[in-house]
């Protein structure tokens, strides 16, 4: 064996006894586990990925994404979808980043540490395990109803803002925890007042933590369907979205009807691959410049 | 500068939660010289430097009794203003904490902060603090170099620069060598004995020698009560209390 023979010394005589030899098979057992989970995870997750890629290349053009749908969505592009998904993910954006933050900042850096800050976060991690149906619900009486904001990409974007809120606040925090209690204490010593010390000394720390966050939480909201099923998604629209009141087509909901609501799906199965590989593609350049922030970050880390 | 008392403890109690970290502490600190705080660890030494510029407000147990006056003003009072407190007396901390900024922006933060926008005047401050803290002549080239790649011993004389920018009257030090060499610590004490001129310093230190080279004055605290204050040479050369000379002599601590 391999690991014995390294272990040989050079006058030839094996030290190993035969305890080493049990505790080196346990080891390897736990490392071939260990790695086929993950060959499992890369597979699976390659296989989804060439399934969409290879179905939907042929169908992606400059035609697919910046022509309207036709015929019942049996023809042309997509470009509805596209944009409808995009104005929504910027009023999530929009609504999260200031209302996560805010709330992070107030719980890590403000708040007492007591049971009532204890519950508010038990109750912020709970929200992120609650079904994003739910959501989509409260948002229809929240904000299509009580707040009269109608189906609507604003009703649409704020409830995937909620729904995003748990994550950006959860990051939020993180980040703000990771900053050094040296940089507050340094600047409140000097005679700042506890905003000049989070603002100029443990924001700036903060920020690609925060980014990063909240990018991630974004990317997760672009593909979800049920939160936007009631809260202002159209079936199907072929015209842009005129203001912030208009109702709208996004990629995960035109997804959706395309292989189980259509009339034809035989039909516009090549135009259903070719929307979950663009949904697919944005997910994933989101979550590229996630990880681009944090591994700037970390450089510049090093650098100092 | 004549040698007038600058601060005053009375029977100063302070508590985290239950527990009493400071037990009716009467202290006076003379301005002009230089106060070191001796004392076995835990015995509250931290603790009490930090309640003369209020640090300890931040954490959310403690609680104070009795009084801490600053050119007789109670800073426990209602009315003061903690941001012009801490501005007056500054504070370096045991292990230095350079802001992740350049050079001349870790400098520069206090004044920034109490209103000085004009770029020369900030130049000005910023070259005059580090040249008291003796650091000027090694980093005039490249201020603009973060201060985070600087040694140990110059990142904590950048914090002492930091503190002296904003100019305050009382320099307040946690241990503010014990994680320096001997060469570093030298410089730093040094520097103490030079800033004495023109600040009321009370400095923490675990190092006997160190408390007799550079203080005029010695504490030694035990569990958070003072057994004895008096003259540093004569404190550490003819101890009144038992326990002050078991503790220099090494007997315990
Ligand atoms: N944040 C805190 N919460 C509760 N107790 C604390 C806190 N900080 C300090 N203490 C306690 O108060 C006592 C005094 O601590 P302090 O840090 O003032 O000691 P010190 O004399 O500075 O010790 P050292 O020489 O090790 O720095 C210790 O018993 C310590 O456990
Ligand atoms: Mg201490």
């Amino acid at each position: 064996m391999k690991v014995k023979s390294k272990l040989r010394l050079m006058d030839g005589h094996c030290y190993i006894s035969s305890g080493r030899t049990a505790a080196f098979l346990a080891q390897r057992l736990v490392f071939l586990v260990l790695r086929l989970a993950m060959l499992l995870v890369i597979l699976v997750t390659f296989y989804i990925f060439y399934h969409i890629l290879s179905n939907g290349i042929g169908v992606i053009s400059l035609e697919f994404i910046t022509a309207m749908p036709r015929k019942g969505m049996t023809e042309g592009g997509i470009l509805p979808a596209i944009l409808g998904t995009f104005y929504i993910t910027l009023i999530t954006a929009l609504a999260a980043f200031p209302v996560g933050v805010f709330t992070a900042i107030f719980l890590n850096e403000y708040a007492r540490k007591n049971m009532f800050t204890r519950l508010v976060r038990l109750s912020i991690r709970n929200l992120a395990g609650v079904p994003s149906i739910v959501y989509g619900l409260f948002g229809v009486a929240l904000f299509v109803r009580a707040l009269a904001l109608g189906t609507s990409i604003l009703s649409a974007g704020l409830t995937l803002g909620l729904l995003t809120l748990p994550v950006t606040i959860t990051a939020s925090e993180e980040a703000l925890k990771s900053v050094p209690d040296s940089y507050r204490e340094g600047a409140l010593a000097l005679g700042a007042t506890q905003w000049q010390a989070i603002r100029t000394n443990v924001l700036p720390s903060a920020v690609p933590g925060i980014m990063t966050g909240l990018i991630l939480g974004l990317s997760r909201a672009a593909g979800e369907t049920a939160p936007i099923l009631f809260t202002g998604a159209a079936f199907y629209l072929p015209r842009l979205p005129s203001s912030l009141s208009s109702q709208f087509m996004a990629l995960p909901y035109h997804l959706f009807i395309l292989s189980t609501q259509h009339h034809a799906p035989d039909k516009v199965r090549p135009i259903a691959y070719g929307t979950a590989l663009v949904l697919l593609l944005l997910v994933a350049a989101m979550n590229m410049t996630a990880i681009m922030i944090r591994a700037r970050f970390r450089k510049a880390a090093a650098r100092r | 500068m004549e040698n007038s008392v600058k601060i005053v403890t009375e029977k100063l109690n302070l508590y985290y939660g239950n527990f009493q970290a400071l037990k009716e502490v009467n202290l006076e600190v003379c301005s002009g010289k230089v106060t070191a705080l001796i004392g076995p660890s835990g015995c509250g030494k931290s603790t009490f430097l930090r309640s003369l510029n209020r640090l300890n407000d931040l954490i959310d147990s403690v609680r104070v009794e009795g009084e801490v006056r600053i050119d007789g003003e109670n800073i426990y009072d209602k009315s003061c203003d903690v941001v012009r407190l801490r501005k007056k007396v500054g504070m370096v901390f045991q292990k230095a904490n350079p802001f992740p900024k350049s050079i001349y922006e870790n400098v520069a933060y206090g004044p920034r902060i109490h209103g000085v926008r004009d770029k020369k005047v900030l130049d000005r401050i910023v070259e005059k603090s580090l040249r008291e803290a003796a650091l000027w002549e090694e980093v005039k080239d490249n201020l603009s170099r973060s201060a985070l790649r600087l040694s140990g011993g110059q990142q904590q004389r950048l914090c002492i620069a930091r503190v002296l920018a904003v100019e305050p009257e009382v320099v307040l030090m946690d241990e503010p060598t014990s994680a320096l060499d001997p060469i570093a610590t030298q410089k730093i004490e040094d520097l103490i004995r030079a800033l004495k001129q023109k600040f009321t310093i009370v400095i923490v230190t675990h190092n006997m020698q160190q408390a007799a080279r550079v203080s005029d004055i010695t504490a030694f605290f035990l569990n958070g009560e003072i057994v004895e204050v008096g003259n540093t040479g004569l404190l550490f050369t003819q101890p009144v209390d038992q326990r002050t000379e078991d503790y220099i002599t090494g007997k315990f601590g």
